[in-house]
């Protein structure tokens, strides 16, 4: 059956009411980005000196990255492990990793106070940092994607470079520079492949390291050595959920049938994953003995168990079911359950966990840093939707491949 | 990705060696400057001196070119009313508190950056615009510093602060123990100012003993504790008062130096780059056999 998808521009309009109403919240977002830039951080944000951190970095930049791990799981499974029925998602998972990435780098851009500096981090270094190490995996990994990418910008343009006027004699040239670099990228790819899988695993831990140095500041339900390694297992646990999520939200959205049989194999895959962060989780709180923290009643043990409970043990539960393996609805469920736990667990982390010794007040995002927040998740969908129809991306069934594809394959 | 041979696997895996071996020779040399110099210079703050005259925020705002209103203005003392801490307008504050052992006069107590030993901010400065200096001053570098605040989130004590309400270049303020005045032989503005000799300025080690002799020779009028030679893995700046610290809202940091955990992880991960090295080598590995395995078990099903 699944030689019969092949990756193929969507054939849809780009509006509809519904994108109307995404580009309206992509707007509001930008109004609040022109206040951040023309009158500083202060005007915009709720952020001050007890609180230099806030939802930005804790949702479009950390749970940003931790969201689009899809992209490097699904590599790992389908290039590294060679389980080649899964190829149908590897596309749509780096393209979701790549806008992932590109708008984590413009939430760090817009909350860092100087961003036009933001290149500093190439010529000056601090080994010891950890907000170094993950500056550097970012760019690098993101470059990365971009070139993994490329394949697909290649495909769509070969044979159909149509430039019109008075470049239109480039036409042939081009073709060939697209086929030249589509030929030299075909036999690199696989360095960059695992590039992307090990820069991924070094910063999505780093990620973790970065809070350890505030020490006794991070509410100790959170604050552990072993938070690194907490991070790296909860973002390789959210890798399928999420690729599960979009592939289920695309195909509605586009009109087209959901690959039920591949989505539930990814399914099938979770729960290890899922239960091995949950045993470092639950094994680093009876070890450090922060239980104890959970008899009391207030926010930090709340969100706590909110992400514990209804982000780990749940879906775990939802996913060990054939049946919720069978049901779309259920499987989106569950999905999105992990999804909501990851998204969490990183606000609890950088937000709520986060405790100056003078604080005057707690810290509540302001109206318009949920604007910008949202507001670059709208227009990532836009650009998603924008690339899913005018670049093969989304694998649909094609019956002429299919016989291209046999012969192919006996041919090898 | 599905032509890859063995010859461009191994060419590519020695161009990344390479690549590596580059990159690590220069990351020894990449960390900011951290000098623990056996001479480096203090201050002792003692707060049952302290008349709450607040002209050391005077002095240090002219110091630091920062506004400030005229140097009477500072003998208002319903400022205390309420706790401040500094801030990008005022690199020290003096805070006032009741006093236990006698009511009428209560306990002042100046803050600012402890200049740690071995300071969070340096260690976990992205850029390593943060920097420990010989002389003991923790100091920030305008040319480096891209505004992420990561040294604020880091401080135990609270203290660097950012410019929210500036568009461009927004600094990161904090206390620099008066580099450029020190650094002509001229006293830090604050003890120079100061009118009862509550701050006293010279050789950490030197204000060790001098505490520890206060101490010795005061039993009733201080407590036995030197806040700041232990806490944080020591600072440079350290007190004595005559009631808990936590009463004078000190934070407890614990005795172990704040990057201690944070840098023992990252060299972990990155020692000599060989645990990503090794991954990928690994990773390389798994792909390779895989691959053979799918391809021989096409031949076999053909």
């Amino acid at each position: 059956m699944r030689n019969y998808l092949k990756p193929i521009p969507i054939q849809k309009k780009f509006f509809t009411p519904g994108v109307i109403v995404v580009a309206i919240i992509a707007f509001n977002g930008l109004v609040f980005l022109a206040g951040r830039f023309f009158f500083g951080l202060g005007e915009v944000t709720n952020l001050n000196n007890q609180y230099p951190w806030g939802l930005w970095i804790g949702v479009d930049v950390a749970a940003g990255v931790a969201l689009a791990a899809g992209g490097f799981t699904t590599a790992a499974l389908s290039h590294v492990i060679h389980k080649e029925e899964y190829n149908v998602i590897t596309r749509p998972a780096l393209l979701t990793a790549m806008l992932g990435y590109t708008f984590v780098a413009f939430g760090v851009s817009v909350d860092i106070g100087r961003w036009y500096y933001i290149w500093h981090p190439l010529i000056f270094w601090n080994g010891s940092s950890a907000l170094f190490e993950v500056g550097i995996c970012v760019m690098m990994y993101l470059t990365t994607l971009y070139i993994e990418f490329l394949p697909v910008v290649t495909e769509r343009f070969i044979g159909s470079v149509k430039l019109k006027g008075f470049i239109s004699f480039l036409n042939k040239p081009v073709d060939k520079l697209l086929r030249i670099l589509d030929k030299g990228l075909a036999k690199v790819m696989f360095f960059f492949i695992i590039l992307g899988v090990v820069l991924s695993t070094l910063h999505q831990s780093s990620l973790g390291t970065l809070m350890i140095i505030a020490g006794p500041k991070m509410h100790p339900l959170w604050q552990t050595p072993i938070l690194p390694l907490l991070f790296l297992l909860s973002a390789i646990s959210v890798g399928f959920p999420m690729v599960i999520f979009e592939s289920i939200i695309a195909s509605h959205s586009f009109g087209i049938k959901t690959e039920m049989e591949t989505l539930s194999g990814l399914g099938r895959m979770i729960p290890p994953i899922l239960g091995v962060f949950l045993a470092f989780k639950i094994g680093d709180m009876v070890i450090r003995g922060t239980f104890v923290y959970l008899t009391q009643f207030n926010l930090q043990s709340v969100m706590f168990i909110i992400e514990v409970l209804f982000g780990a043990i749940i879906p775990l539960r939802m996913f060990l079911s054939e049946a919720v393996l069978k049901s779309k609805v259920l499987l989106f469920i569950a999905s999105s359950l992990v999804i909501f736990g990851v998204l969490l667990n990183r606000i609890d982390s950088f937000i709520v966990a986060y405790k100056p010794p003078y604080s005057y007040g707690a810290y509540h995002p302001s109206f318009g840093e949920i604007s910008v927040t949202l507001g670059f998740i709208a227009m990532l969908v836009l650009a998603y939707r924008f690339i899913v129809i005018n670049f093969p991306v989304i694998s649909l069934p094609n019956k002429n491949y299919m016989i291209q594809t046999k012969f192919k394959i006996r041919g090898n | 990705m599905q032509k890859q041979n063995r010859r461009d696997f191994l060419k590519t895996g020695a161009m990344l060696g390479t690549a590596i071996a580059g990159l690590s020779s220069n990351k020894t040399k990449a960390k900011p400057k951290e000098i623990l110099s056996e001479d480096r210079m203090g201050v002792l703050v003692d707060t049952t001196v302290c008349i709450g005259c607040r002209k050391c925020e005077w002095a240090c705002k002219t110091a630091h070119d920062l506004p400030t209103s005229p140097r009477d203005t500072y003998s208002d003392r319903s400022v205390f009313k309420k706790m401040r801490r500094p801030n990008e307008k005022a690199l020290t504050v003096v805070n006032e508190y009741p006093n236990p052992q006698n009511a009428s006069l209560p306990t002042d107590v100046k803050v600012q950056c402890m200049h740690c030993d071995h300071p969070a901010c340096v260690s976990a400065c992205i850029v390593g615009a943060m920097s420990k200096q010989e002389n003991g001053s923790v100091i920030w570098d305008t040319n480096k510093c891209i505004g992420c605040r990561y040294c604020m989130v880091a401080c135990p004590f609270q203290v660097p602060s950012f410019q929210y309400d500036k568009a461009l270049n927004p600094k990161i303020m904090k206390c620099d123990f008066c580099f450029e005045r020190t650094k002509q032989g001229k006293l830090p503005a604050c003890v120079e100012a100061c009118p009862v000799e509550t701050l006293t300025y010279g050789p950490r080690s030197e204000l060790i003993r001098i505490a520890r002799e206060k101490i010795k020779r005061n039993p009733d009028r201080y407590i036995n504790h030197i806040y700041g030679e232990y806490e944080a893995g020591g600072t440079s700046w350290m007190y004595l008062a005559n009631q808990d610290f936590a009463k004078l809202a000190f934070p407890n940091p614990g005795d172990k130096p704040m990057p201690g955990t944070s840098e023992s992880i990252q060299h972990g991960i990155f020692a000599y780059f060989v645990p990503p090295v090794s991954l990928y080598a690994i990773l390389g590995g798994i792909m390779w056999i895989t691959k053979k395995r799918n391809e021989s078990e096409q031949e076999k099903s053909l």
